[in-house]
């Protein structure tokens, strides 16, 4: 049978079932096969806290949504074109996102009476026509798979969790998807168990031929490459690309890498990451608490090393008091903080971007440091190396803001070329006796906060570097050479000099870029990390509709760039969109006396770009 | 780069002596020999000594800088890293690198210098509170992790930079500014503590007997790994002679068990008292005869025992009244180190497939062409 294929610029796609149902594997896969065949895209996975929260539960609902497309896109959609729903549980938690004429495959196999009343169905949505606004595609996927795998000497079980293989396959055939990376992946991951691997590799299989030769799906869909700039590409999460952005930035310094770390959703695959990088010679400590983790990266930093600490808001707490210690003592420190849902611990696998005001200000005392924030999953590598340049040039703490939707989600990313990335040994270099400032000599003792003149970093003297032998700590040191004091003069002093040190970064890191095309716009948006997607996507939807609107994202949060204060001043109005109750809003007008129009959700989930669109029509308008 | 340590010498009870070079101490095998002969004076630093007349952290001090040069190691390969408190000022007073921390976090800081830098003598300085309250999580996985530091713990079993609060050494019962009604919790024995936590070496000397605290120094650098040494140290201001009874010369002779490795454990005035195990494990006080027979029951010590059982035993002697109080090495057993363990990972990774490929790195698994 022949189908009819229909040309598609976009799609969105969402698989939907119980945490146990393997729906972030199938997700994955197809996200795969869709880079490798050349569209742009962008996830988001969501999943529950709890690693098997009862059977059937809406609790226990896992999805994985997908946007891809033959253009450049900027998040992973607002609005499912298909929902593959496992079971009752996940249709009825993801049916509200769905829009009229979206196509829905569900598992009839699992929408049993038991099933369906656990949810709370009185009636089988498949069969009491309330989804008849959908395009339905109901399917015993779980006995089919079995009945395919009949001929393996596998168990019952074992044959129905190969159901989500065959969704893939199905999936895979109706948007025409490449299956050699699958076949390959599933080779390897069931190597040492042949079996299976042929059980999963056949459910894949009978999923995809299922799509063909039925007459459940008569349009087979296509989408076309996207064009992206040319180069090497692959699809990569933020926090594979903080790891390796880290590793990467080590090796342009020249300097050995500490990782010390607690375990925390959603930074653990950080650690994960770089856990298996022993051949680069990177050290990863897990350590017994989040305090622990931070201290021996600042041990290995004194020591002379990249020192790195990895966590999500609960740890930022904990760390705080010695982030505190790495200001005072004024050595380069990485703290990646991959934000979530709080307060206390709060919504551990959803995403949340307040942390901002802690990174900013959440210590005792002025402990004034840099704070920087990824806008996508990719530009999660390029943070790393900018954390790392002002690290080790000012001889400061950096925290990275990332969160938990940027460190799950992924996209296409270009691949380097190493050629081109920056030499940070060029950024620093570490102190010896005889230099100037600094001394270290017989006759002028070394003076370990004699500092730069053009940075003010004072000296990275380490352990094993004679004639540098220095004594510093948490106490207030005397400016220049180090030692113990409680002069109110020198105090005041200090303070100011850290800031100082701080604020000069500015003249360091690139202006604040406006996108103006229309070059007439009154209206502003603003936003910093991992909004950049959804703000962008909105401001897009906005020019289309007529609208004239400049967008502006910020990378660097302390210091702000230098010309912040006159971006803000050229506009009528300016919108920050946050996902918080209005932090940098907060700052925004605290420091530069601006009357900033915040517009907060604070969901667990990115921004949608059609809420925003509206939002930001709506300042057009008033303005 | 560092190497992990090659194991020589072993004495048949899972001990090692000393590592690769002649007289060279066990913790220092990969860090560099001093390029000319150092004395005291060169480990003392510029900064006036400031605590409190009459404290036994001079006394600490004193005998740790004039122990350094027998260490042989150039004054800036030697990090000395403490916490807050008294004894934690000590690091300014010393001629070497120095990092003077947050309260209960030296052995964490530690670790991650010990670990990255294995050229390096590291000594973690604190006190009973420091590192038994606010820090004790970070003391015993740093113990259990078997990392190359030495910690020396100040005993003073009381708060005294904060002016005179009970500590978790401090007798149940105490009468403090923060306890006017007596203290309610039961204080740790630090030497239980460690030996719970698998410390490798363990050990207890006494502020006021420069000889043994002396000699204790230096088989704690001859320990690879973590050596735990509790240093019974008086406070004058806040808890004046709360070691009396093992310090007085009058008494201690009566209270002081001094053990040695492979010697008969014998004390008293004339050593007519000695210890054996009672029928349920624990240790008891026994005569020993006065015709100097022998008795198989007596205890010879074993510091270098598998089993940190008898030790245990040793460290529970010891009560509140100090009635009998062991002093000298409990434990030291050899166990690889966190950190040589950790180089160990590296070289097997590099040596099996060779130094990470960068370009390799990032470009991962799936990979596609555009343009």
């Amino acid at each position: 049978m022949t189908k009819q294929v229909q040309q598609l610029d976009q799609v969105i796609i969402r698989f939907a079932g119980d945490s146990g149902d393997g729906m972030q594997l199938a997700g994955d896969r197809f996200t795969q096969e869709t880079a490798s065949f050349g569209n742009d895209l962008s996830t988001l996975p969501n999943f529950p806290a709890e690693i098997r929260a009862p059977a059937g539960t809406l609790p226990g609902v896992s999805s994985f949504q997908l946007h891809f497309a033959d253009h450049d896109i900027l998040t992973p959609g607002d609005a499912p074109d298909v929902l593959v729903a496992m079971n009752p549980a996940a249709l009825k938690a993801n049916l509200d996102d769905l829009p009229r004429g979206a196509d829905i495959i569900a598992n009839t196999d699992e929408f049993t009476r038991r099933n369906l009343a656990k949810v709370g169905y009185d009636a089988n949505p498949l069969e009491d026509g309330s989804l008849d606004g959908y395009q339905l595609h109901a399917i015993p996927i779980t006995s089919v798979t079995v009945k395919a795998l009949e001929g393996y000497d596998i168990s019952k079980k074992d044959a129905e969790r190969a159901k989500n293989m065959f969704s893939l396959g199905m999936l895979c055939w109706l948007y025409n998807r490449p299956a050699d990376g699958t076949l390959r992946f599933l080779e390897s991951k069931f190597a040492s168990k042949p079996e299976i691997m042929k059980a999963n590799i056949t459910a894949f299989q009978a999923g995809w031929n299922y799509g063909e030769t039925t007459e459940e799906f008569s349009v087979q869909y296509e989408i076309k490459p996207a064009t992206l700039p040319p180069g090497q590409y692959r699809n990569i999460t933020g926090n594979t690309a903080l790891a390796n952005g880290l590793v990467t930035a080590a090796k342009l310094a020249g300097l050995q890498m500490f990782l010390g770390s607690y375990p925390i959703t959603p930074a653990s695959d950080i650690l994960h990451e770089l856990s298996k990088y022993k051949r680069f010679g990177i050290r990863t400590f897990q350590a017994e608490d989040e305090i622990s983790g931070v201290g021996a990266a600042l041990g290995a930093a004194f020591g002379g090393a990249l020192g790195v600490t990895s966590t999500s808001g609960p740890g930022m707490c904990l760390k705080a008091e010695t982030i505190g210690l790495a200001s005072a003592v004024e050595l380069p420190l990485i703290v990646c903080d991959i934000q979530r849902a709080g307060p206390s611990t709060g919504m551990p696998t959803k995403t949340e971007q307040a942390d901002l005001l802690m990174a900013l200000y959440g210590r005792n005392g002025e402990s004034p440091l840099v704070v920087i924030a990824p806008a996508t999953p990719g530009d999660c590598f390029t943070t790393a190396l900018e954390a790392t340049r002002i690290a080790v040039k000012y001889r400061t703490p950096v925290i990275i803001l990332s969160d938990g939707y940027l460190a799950n989600g992924s996209e296409p990313w270009r691949i380097p070329d190493l050629a081109e990335l920056p030499d940070l040994r060029a950024e620093f270099s570490f102190a010896t006796a005889n230099q100037t400032p600094g001394g270290g000599t017989e006759s002028e003792p070394f003076m370990p906060y004699r500092r730069d003149p053009l940075t003010l970093a004072r000296p990275w003297a380490i352990p094993g570097t004679p004639g540098l032998e220095h004594r510093i700590g948490g106490i207030e040191k005397a400016d220049g050479i180090g030692t113990i004091s409680y002069d109110p003069d020198n105090h005041d002093k200090m303070v100011r000099l850290r800031q100082a040190k701080i604020d000069g970064i500015a003249a360091d890191i690139p202006p604040l870029e406006v996108d103006d095309p229309d070059g007439d716009a009154r209206v502003l948006v603003l936003g910093w990390g991992s909004t950049f997607g959804s703000i962008g996507a909105a401001v897009r939807r906005v020019r289309l509709a007529g609208g004239s609107v400049a967008q502006a994202h910020l990378r660097h949060l302390s210091p702000f760039p230098a010309n912040l204060g006159d971006v803000l001043k050229q506009y009528d109005k300016v919108l920050v969109p946050e996902i918080n109750t209005g932090q940098l809003a907060l700052v925004l007008r605290g420091r530069y006396l601006i009357d900033v129009i915040s517009y907060n959700r604070v969901r667990g989930l990115p921004f949608r770009a059609a809420e925003l669109c509206g939002v930001i029509q709506d300042v057009i308008f008033n303005a | 780069m560092p190497r992990p340590l090659d194991v020589e010498g072993a004495n048949g009870e899972g001990h090692v002596s000393s590592g690769n070079g002649a007289g060279r101490l066990s913790s220092l095998t990969l860090v560099p020999r001093a390029d000319q002969q150092l004395n005291t004076k060169d480990f003392k630093s510029d900064q006036e000594v400031r605590w409190c007349p009459g404290c036994g952290d001079y006394a600490i001090l004193a005998a740790f800088q004039s122990f350094l040069p027998e260490l042989d190691v150039p004054r800036e390969n030697l990090v000395i890293i403490s916490g807050i408190g008294c004894s934690s000022r000590l690091p300014y007073y010393v001629n070497s690198y120095g990092l003077h921390s947050i309260h209960g976090r030296a052995p964490a800081i530690a670790t991650g210098l010990a670990t990255s830098r294995q050229d390096l003598s590291l000594w973690v300085i604190t006190g009973d509170g420091d590192a038994l309250s606010i820090g004790g999580n970070h003391l015993i996985h740093a113990l259990r992790r078997n990392v190359n530091i030495k910690i020396l713990l100040f005993n003073n079993r009381i708060y005294g930079l904060t002016k005179g609060q009970y500590s978790p050494t401090s007798e149940q019962g105490k009468v403090t500014k923060s306890t006017p009604f007596g203290s309610l919790d039961t204080p740790f024995n630090p030497l239980s503590l460690a030996l719970g936590a698998e410390a490798s070496f363990v050990a207890r000397t006494i502020d006021s007997d420069r000889k043994h605290l002396t000699s204790v120094l230096r088989a704690a650098a001859d320990h690879r790994g973590t050596a735990f040494v509790e240093i019974y140290q008086n406070c004058p201001i806040f808890n004046d002679d709360a070691f009396a009874p093992v310090t007085e010369p009058g008494a201690r002779d009566e209270h002081v068990i001094r053990l040695e490795h492979g010697q008969p454990v014998k004390f008293g005035p004339s050593g007519e008292r000695g210890l054996r195990f009672s029928p349920v494990g624990s240790l008891e006080v026994v005569p020993v005869p006065a015709d100097g027979s022998q008795d198989s029951s007596l205890l010879v010590h074993n510091a270098h025992a598998a089993d940190p059982s008898y030790a245990f035993a040793l460290s529970r002697l010891d009560s509140v009244d100090m009635a009998h109080t062991p002093i000298g090495i409990f434990r030291d057993v050899e166990r690889q180190t966190y950190d040589d363990a950790m180089s160990s990972q590296i070289d097997a990774a590099r040596a099996k497939r060779g130094d990470g490929d960068l370009a390799a790195l990032l470009a991962g698994g799936d990979t596609w062409r555009v343009g």
